[in-house]
């Protein structure tokens, strides 16, 4: 198959998982103790039964299951993900609105895992038994064990508590009166301390497989031809040796995009970051259900944007790779 | 001639026998330093948290001094929190729950993930398919944000907590299951009992599982260490039974005032580390113990 069609297909499965995320959403909601009809009847200081049939059948409550779920699936289809009477706004503007601070934690931190695991990964790599393979197997005990938010909290004690450095959260400076680069470093400069902590549950993983795909790849037979040219030995690591070992650590960070967003909800929160995490946050404790599901929905839909990203970019650095 | 050559023979396969593959691995697990670390570290906890209460007898909820008071002044180990409540009493009853929901949580995703990938493995064909594709879903659905949901729309309890941490938590376990299954499946000694007309679930459960279990057991150790980090980021955002002491509650309701008293929020936070690093030392342990040929990885 070429890689067109393969990407095609990717779309296509991953248009049924988001429809599958849809459904699961509706049986949720419709599972879940209360409706709408009882939360507007509760803020109208309650309501007798034939009113509240009359809110149900103006809201489309009272229509059998399958008819519903068609009517919430179009209406998504069309991005219209409800309206969120706490905000009172539609939620698509409210996620629209907070999407791209979580999108640029999110990359930002995947992007800086990515680096420092492969070049620890190398390093250790180097010498399998070496002091840089001591650190690789310490930090990844370290990456499982620790809770994502203490990591983040130490950090705040560390760098905003004991050595002033950097700012304790939020997104930027909002007395800052400069030009746009200014603004630009701000956000930098506010984007450090979330990303690091977000990014140190992933360096760990992806070190140890760095080192192991590296390993695997150093002992293969065309390594040994190049260097049996004479090819020198700085050449061999990053120029044959690295491209391969890549792959799989590509492979398993496009995997982990759903596990990053889990991450970002907690490290947005430890910093004040006004991302799609924090507004989950305010949403539940608000009992906003439509913005809930509406967040629930759009993130899934980053994953598969990202997975099938990842699809194409291992393919391309791998071009024996087939099938995804 | 022949004769006494068997009688060696045999006599040699005795002595092999009398070493049970389970004292064999005991023999591996211990001397592996790294895991009875863990062990020594998992069980010093454990005392403290469930032997703690008997002999530190203090309410966790009761405020007993000025909040705030740093540790080891006024006779408080760790110090008060916010509400001038007492850490250590607080790390004692904490605990307790930590490690229980960890537990229970990990027995509802195995349960799950061993049914799931068992049926995946064994039956293979459209069977697989459908249950392999319904693990995929949840590797799109950020996990944290999906019991975040089920426990918003369904209230804040322990048991739907615990409910919600297990029910996301099972591809990997039913991923471990079905590539062992897959394995077992074509072995010998599964194809003699089929052939002697044994029922499916017999096979699956009395058959293959027994022999699929070393890597299942890894992974289970493991899901119990990220099933307490997962409740610890649930109640850390204040989604967890506000009327039950955790170490994440502890963080959590503390974390408002990490300037003015880091050690509050870095004490549980350490139990935490301590407790799942304890866990993944004795997993690896296990795994090279279970898996013997692994071990020149």
């Amino acid at each position: 198959m070429n890689f067109w069609r393969l990407t095609a297909k990717r779309i296509g499965y991953g248009l049924l998982l988001l429809v599958a995320v849809l459904v699961l959403n509706f049986i949720l909601m419709s599972l879940a103790p209360g409706d709408i009809a009882d939360t507007i009847a509760g803020e109208m200081g309650g309501a007798n039964e034939t009113m509240l049939a009359e809110i149900r059948a103006s809201y489309g409550l009272d229509q059998p299951f399958h008819i519903q779920l068609w009517r919430y699936l179009s209406k998504v289809a069309v991005l219209d993900l409800g309206f969120s009477y706490f905000y009172n706004t539609p939620v698509i503007t409210l996620i629209l609105e907070k999407l791209p601070a979580t999108l640029l934690l999110v990359f930002s931190a995947q992007i800086l895992a990515i680096t420092i695991g492969i070049i620890l990964g190398v390093i250790a790599a180097k010498k399998p038994n070496g002091f840089f393979s001591l650190v690789v197997t310490l930090l990844s005990l370290f990456g499982f064990a620790a809770p994502v938010f203490w990591t983040g909290i130490l950090l705040i004690i560390l760098f905003v508590s004991i050595f002033p450095i950097f700012p304790i959260g939020g997104l930027m400076d909002v007395t800052l009166d400069g030009s746009w680069w200014q603004h630009v470093l701000d956000v930098l400069y506010h984007l450090t301390l979330p990303m690091i902590t977000l990014a140190s549950i992933f360096i760990a993983l992806y070190s140890r497989l760095a080192r192991a795909s590296m390993l695997e790849v150093l002992g293969a037979d065309y390594i040994r031809t190049a260097r049996a040219k004479g090819v020198p030995e700085r050449s061999v690591l990053y120029r044959h040796a690295l491209r391969n070992a890549m792959t799989p650590v590509v492979t398993v960070a496009g995997l982990q995009f759903s596990a990053v967003i889990s991450g970002a909800v907690v490290v947005e929160t430890v910093f004040s970051w006004p991302g799609l995490g924090s507004l989950a946050l305010h949403a539940i404790v608000a009992r906003d259900t439509p913005t809930i599901m509406g967040i629930l929905f759009f993130s899934s839909l980053v994953v598969v944007v990202f997975n099938i990203l990842t699809d194409v970019i291992v393919r391309l650095l791998d071009p024996r790779i087939k099938s995804g | 001639m022949s004769e006494p050559v068997q009688t060696n023979n045999t006599e040699s396969i005795e002595a092999i026998e009398t070493i049970s593959p389970w004292r064999e691995m005991a023999g591996i697990f211990f001397r592996n330093y790294e895991a009875v670390f863990g062990l020594v570290l998992l069980v010093s906890i454990m005392v403290f948290t469930f032997i703690g209460p008997f002999v530190y007898t203090t309410d966790p909820f009761e405020m007993v001094w000025a909040p705030f008071t740093r540790p080891g002044q006024e006779g408080f180990l760790f110090g008060t929190d916010y509400l001038g409540r007492d850490i250590l009493a607080e790390m004692i009853a904490g605990g307790q729950v930590s490690i229980a929901i960890g537990l229970a949580a990990a027995a509802i995703s195995v349960v799950i993930g061993v049914c799931i990938g068992a049926f995946a493995g064994y039956y293979g064909g459209i069977v697989e398919e459908a249950l392999m594709r319904s693990t995929e879903f949840f590797q799109v659905l950020p996990t944290l944000l999906f019991s975040m949901v089920i426990v918003a729309l369904f209230g804040a309890s322990l048991l739907t907590v615990t409910f919600a941490i297990g029910i996301v938590s099972w591809p990997a376990v039913a991923r471990v299951t079905r590539t062992e299954f897959l394995r077992i499946r074509e072995l010998e000694y599964v194809r003699a009992a089929r052939s002697g007309s044994a029922k499916d679930g017999y096979l699956i459960f009395r058959v293959i599982l027994p022999n699929a279990l070393p890597p299942i057991i890894v992974q289970a150790n493991l899901m119990v260490g990220s099933a307490i980090l997962f409740e610890a980021a649930l109640s850390f955002l204040n989604l967890s039974d506000p009327n039950v002491m955790s170490w994440g509650q502890v963080i959590g309701s503390n974390r408002t005032y990490i300037l003015d008293a880091g050690f509050a929020v870095a004490i549980p936070g350490f139990a935490i580390f301590l407790t799942v690093l304890a866990i993944s030392l004795i997993g690896d342990g296990l795994n090279d113990a279970l898996n013997p040929r692994l071990r020149q990885r």
